[in-house]
Parts: structure tokens; sequence; C-alpha cells
């Protein structure tokens, strides 16, 4: 009977365990094993950091990463800040029909593909676009104007791509907060502020780091929105990675890129957990 | 002097009106409980004098100050929640203290009051725990040392006692009885059970869809209620009702195929009326045989014995001692007539 049932678990298990090795450790491994490979000549290694070294001499390198973590920082923090409320309102204000309505709000730009979805923004945002066209006819500026291929349309396409991300586990977490919970607070001599600070918060904490983490780690790796709402010089450390590997066939230095936003996001991810005194199992599960 | 007067109340949910002009006045240190039905407007009508709902019409003072309109926390009362709606990421002493946290009281104060509330509720042993690992009756006695806590001028209880096992109930009734003799403030208690109403309370009102039905000390409900909601819902197990009708002074009551005489002065003949009979003041008479002993439940002292009459109406008796009638039995009924109520069929009123 035990036998049997160890049987069975690994039987359960091992497509997970397939998937986890054959997808994630092999590839991540053998991508170490790259970035520590220097070449010497034409089919001659040897392992050394020059690659490592590379990334931390080269100005470019070093500021399109540091430049890439503050911008998906503030993406995950406006992000945050335009979820908590909307997903206040939903879970705690919204009944019945307009309570799922408004969920499903959220999903419908899922529903396009991220391309369709970038090029929607292109469409507002271009020169030729609709902003543009409203605001002349309307009379508020003389000429066309540009908003995209700057910073700021980056971080707008990250928040939008990002904010269903954050609804989900915050709506969540939130609809376990007990309305008495609320209202004990208002009684006990609180107002919004003291309320919001002192009781939804710490109880949505979980949901916001949670949140958080997936935000951040999707606006980290995120290719197409930099690529196509950033300008010239808005450059996403991915896109890095991408002409390492494709452009110049130089799988050491893309390896090594890659490694060090695998580190930067492990880092900031734990330094999250760390700060708000909340644990990987209890966030995720 | 802090009594809470509430002056034609209403309330409103968009267009379904909950509660249909309550007046109503509890005196300082008072213990008022509100009983009724489950959906009846009790929870709404407390929490509107708690501020947690807005009134639409009515005032409501407190202590003479009209706080109709105020903030919940300028109102001078203090919530206990039959949830608990305890703080899970705070311990015990930091649930007490932290209504005075939140109006900026120095440390110490806190310190001390929260010393105090929790040496009236035996906390001393919890003090770090977290609410989680408090059983169910713990985590009401730190609601309320929240409550105490705060000093409130009135305390508003809504079912604090609803999610506790029966023996737990009794206990922390007790308990809160206790509590109320100790503190004597004013206190406002909802219930829909008549025991916690009966045994806690010194002024009961009855509310039936958002409107008094009676208000009294609880043995002035028992022996004199104004209707038949009343005489029905205040009593365990509950009075029993027969149709009747009158007839030449007396009470005609085809259940018992009987005339009662009833001490009433009864004008109108041929109104059709309840008689209402308590199964404690019910006997069993061996010797008749108007009626069929159904079943018989046993509790030990009492026993009620469960009547169907011809017309197929059922009565409760209670039988008191080792005297238990077998179900299937054929009985008559000995009925004290200054015992018995009299009800309009149709207003539900009392006929005195
Ligand atoms: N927020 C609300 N919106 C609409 N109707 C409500 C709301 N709260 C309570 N009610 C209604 O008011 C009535 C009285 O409710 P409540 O005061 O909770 O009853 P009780 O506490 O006596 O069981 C019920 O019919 C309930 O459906
Ligand atoms: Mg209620």
């Amino acid at each position: 009977m035990r036998a049997q049932a160890k049987l069975g678990l690994v039987l359960l298990l091992t497509p997970l365990l397939l998937w986890l090795t054959l997808l994630i450790f092999i590839p991540h491994v053998d991508m170490l094993l790259v970035s520590l490979r220097e070449r010497v000549s034409a089919g001659v290694y040897r392992t050394s950091l020059a690659n490592y070294w590379a990334f931390l001499s080269e100005p470019l390198y070093l500021r399109t990463f540091m430049r890439t973590a503050v911008m998906s920082t503030l993406a995950t923090v406006i992000t945050l800040l335009i979820g908590f409320p909307v997903s206040y309102y939903i879970a705690k204000i919204a009944r019945g029909r307009v309570q799922s309505a408004l969920f499903l709000l959220c999903l419908v730009p899922f529903w396009v593909s991220e391309l369709v979805r970038t090029f929607g923004w292109m469409i507002l945002l271009r020169e030729t676009g609709i902003i543009s066209n409203l605001l002349q006819f309307l009379g508020l500026v003389e000429g066309p104007v540009e908003m995209l291929y700057n910073d700021a349309a980056i971080m707008v396409g990250l928040v939008y791509t990002s904010m269903l991300f954050m609804v989900v586990p915050l709506v969540t977490t939130l609809q376990t907060l007990p309305d008495e919970v609320v209202e004990a607070g208002y009684d006990l001599g609180g107002n919004s502020f003291s309320v919001l600070r002192e009781i939804i918060i710490p109880h949505a904490t979980p949901g916001i780091v949670s949140g958080c983490i997936v935000v951040f780690m999707l606006s980290l790796g995120n290719y197409l929105t930099p690529i196509m709402l950033g300008g010239k010089d808005s450059l996403w450390f991915t896109e890095l990675i991408y002409s390492q590997f494709i452009v110049r066939f130089n799988w050491e230095l893309g390896a090594a890129f890659g490694f060090m936003l695998l580190l930067l996001s492990s880092a900031i991810v734990w330094g999250m957990l760390k700060l708000t005194g909340q644990s990987l199992e209890r966030t995720v599960g | 002097m802090t009594g809470v007067v509430l002056n034609n109340v209403v309330k409103r949910f968009g267009e379904v009106q909950v509660i249909h002009g309550v007046d109503l006045e509890i005196d300082d240190g008072e213990f008022c409980v509100f009983v009724g039905p489950s959906g009846c407007g009790k929870s709404t009508l407390l929490r509107m004098v708690a501020g947690l709902e807005e009134t639409t019409e009515g005032t409501i003072l407190i202590g003479e100050r009209d706080v109709t309109r105020m903030d919940p926390s300028e109102r001078g009362v203090a919530m206990v929640f039959q949830t608990y709606a305890l703080y899970p990421h705070m311990t015990v002493a930091e649930n007490m203290g932290f209504g005075l946290k939140m109006t900026g009281h120095p440390k110490d104060t806190i310190n001390s009051k929260v010393a105090e509330a929790s040496r009236i509720l035996k906390l001393d042993p919890y003090l770090d725990r977290r609410p989680k690992a408090l059983s169910g009756g713990q985590r009401q006695r730190v609601a309320i040392g929240r409550a105490i806590v705060r000093g409130p001028e009135v305390f508003l209880f809504d079912e604090p006692l609803s999610n506790l096992d029966a023996e737990l109930r009794v206990e922390m009734r007790v308990e809160i009885a206790r509590l109320h003799r100790e503190i004597g403030a004013t206190m406002i208690y909802v219930t829909h059970d008549q025991t916690e109403a009966m045994t806690l309370a010194n002024k009961i009102v009855v509310l039936r869809s958002g409107r008094i039905e009676q208000v009294g000390k609880p043995m002035e409900l028992y022996s004199d209620p104004d209707n038949k909601f009343v005489g029905g819902f205040i009593g365990s197990p509950a009075m029993n009702f027969l149709n009747g009708t009158t007839a030449g002074g007396h009470v005609s009551v085809p259940g018992l195929k009987q005339d009662l005489a009833l001490p009433l002065n009864l004008q109108e003949d041929g109104r059709k009326v309840s008689v209402g009979l308590r199964p404690e003041h019910l006997e069993i008479d061996p010797a008749g045989d108007t009626l069929t002993v159904e079943l018989t439940e046993a509790l030990g002292g009492v026993s009620y014995a469960h009547l169907v009459t011809p017309t197929g109406e059922t009565l409760i008796v209670e039988e008191r001692g080792d005297v238990r009638t077998e179900a299937g039995a054929r009985v008559g009924l000995t009925i004290p007539l200054e015992k018995a109520y009299l009800f309009d069929a149709d207003t539900e009123l009392r006929i005195r």
C-alpha cells in the first residue's frame, strides 16, 4: 500500500520534475558554464570571469542594467499605487455583478496578444495618433505632439501590461478582510488614513508582496514594450541580451548578462520579502 | 448622564426600508437588549447607534448629545462584534490597546488600561499571544477587553455569543452580566436568543420587521405581552396558540371542545381570537380524552409532551418531576384561566 502510494507520487511528480529539470535547471546551469567561458581563439576556450568583467567595465552595459532595474521598480510602484484603490473597490465596495464585471475588465487587455496591445498604445501616443489629434482639435497644443519613444511611454506600457498581475493577488487578499475588522477600526477611533495604515495594509501585505514580485519580474524581463514604445536612447537590458545572443553571436557575454538579470531579480525579491517579513511560501501559497 | 435616545429613527438601504420609525429611551447604566428574529433589523439599529450605518431619518442622542451625523470615533461608544473582528497581526495586548494607540495616548496610559482590562477579563496569561492561538471564548474576551480599554460611555454588543458553543455561551453570559455590574456603563446588546435577553436585560426591546413590538422589563414581557408576537417570542418553549371565537362572554375553543370562561369582559360575540397558553402553565389531565399525545421529550427535570387537538393544532405541555405521559395516550388538559392570554386573531393585539 505504502509502496503504491509512493509510486503514485513519483508518477504524479514526474512531469513537473522533468519540466523543471529540462527547461529551467539544465539551461541555467549551462548558461552559468557558458558565461564563465572565455574565447581565446577559434574553438579554444578557458574558464574565467572575463565576461563579467566586460559587463562591469562597459558603462553602457552597467547603465542599462541599472536603468532597467530602476524603471522596473518604478513601474512596480506605480502599478501598486493605481492597482490598490482599484482592487479595494473591486474587493470591498463593488457588489455582485458589478464586482465580477470589473474584475473581468482587468482581463480584457489579455484577450489580444502582447504585440497588438502594445501597438494599440502606439496608435494612441504617436505624433499622428488619436491623443495628439485630440489635443490639437481642442486647441490645447499648436502642432502635433510626439508622445512615443520616451521613458514615459515605456512606463505607461509596462504599467498597463502588469496591472492584472497586481490586481489579482490584491483582490484575493482584500476579499479575505472581514468588513467588521475595518469597521472595528473606525469604532476604535481610527480615521480613514489610520485604518488604511494599521489594518488594511497589514492585512493586504502578502498580496502586495506577491503582486510586486510578479510585476517587477515581468517588467524586468519585458522585451516587446520597451522596444516598441521606447526611443533609441531608452535601452532595456533584455535588448542587450538579445543583441549579444542573436546579433553578435557572443553567447558567452549574453549568458553573463542573463545571469546578472537573474541575480538582480532574485536579490530584489529576497529583499522585498525580508523587508516585509514575509516568507516565499506564505506569499505564493 | 449617558443614556441613549432614539427619536423616530428610520433606515433605508436604497429603496428598501429596514427600520420604520423607532422611538426608544435607554437610561444611564441600563442593560438594554434588542431581541427579535433574524433579519428584523437589530444589527442595523445597533450599527446606527455606533455610527457604522448612516441614519436616514430621525435623531440619535447619546448622553444628551445629538450624534446622528457624527463619526463612530466621536460618539463615545465601543462595539463588540459577533465575529470578534480582532487584528490577526497584533498580539492580544496590542489588540486591546489599539483604540488608545489610534487616538494618540501615551504608552504608559495604554499599558495600565490594558493591564486593568486583562485583570477584569482574566486575560493576563495570553497578552503576548496572537488571536489565532486563542479559543473562541478567549477571543471574545479580548474583543470585550478592547472595548473596555476604550472606556466608552456606551457598550454595544452584536450577538457576541452566537459563535460560541452552548456551554461557553452560558459562561460568557454570566461574565457579561458581571462585567455590567462591575463597570456600570450603559450597554446595548443584540441577540436573537430570548434566553440571553431574559437573563441579561434590565430592559428588553422586542423588534419585528424594523418596528418595536414592545419594550419592558424581562418579566413584564413574559407575564404581560402586548401582542401575539411578543407572547410567542418570549418564553421557552414558546407559548401555544389555539383558535377560538367569543360567544356569550366566553371563548369557545374547538380544539379543546371546551368553552373557556376567561376573566375578561368580552362584549362582542363571534369575534375570532387566539388563545395563548404557556407550556409551563398547563397540566395534563389523564382522565380526559380530547387530545392525543404525539411524543414526549424527557430532559431530566422536566419533560415536554407534544399534544395534537382534534382540529389538528399542536400544543406543548411541560411536565415536572417523574410524571411523564406516554406517547399515544389520550388525555385532557387543565387550564388555569387567569394565566391564559387572549389575542385578536386579525390584529394580533392582546385583548385585556
Ligand atoms: N447593507 C445592506 N444593504 C441592503 N440591505 C441590508 C443591508 N444590511 C442589512 N440589510 C437588510 O436589512 C434587514 C435587517 O438586517 P439586520 O439588521 O442585519 O438584521 P438582524 O441583525 O436583526 O438579523 C435585512 O432584511 C437585511 O437584508
Ligand atoms: Mg444581526
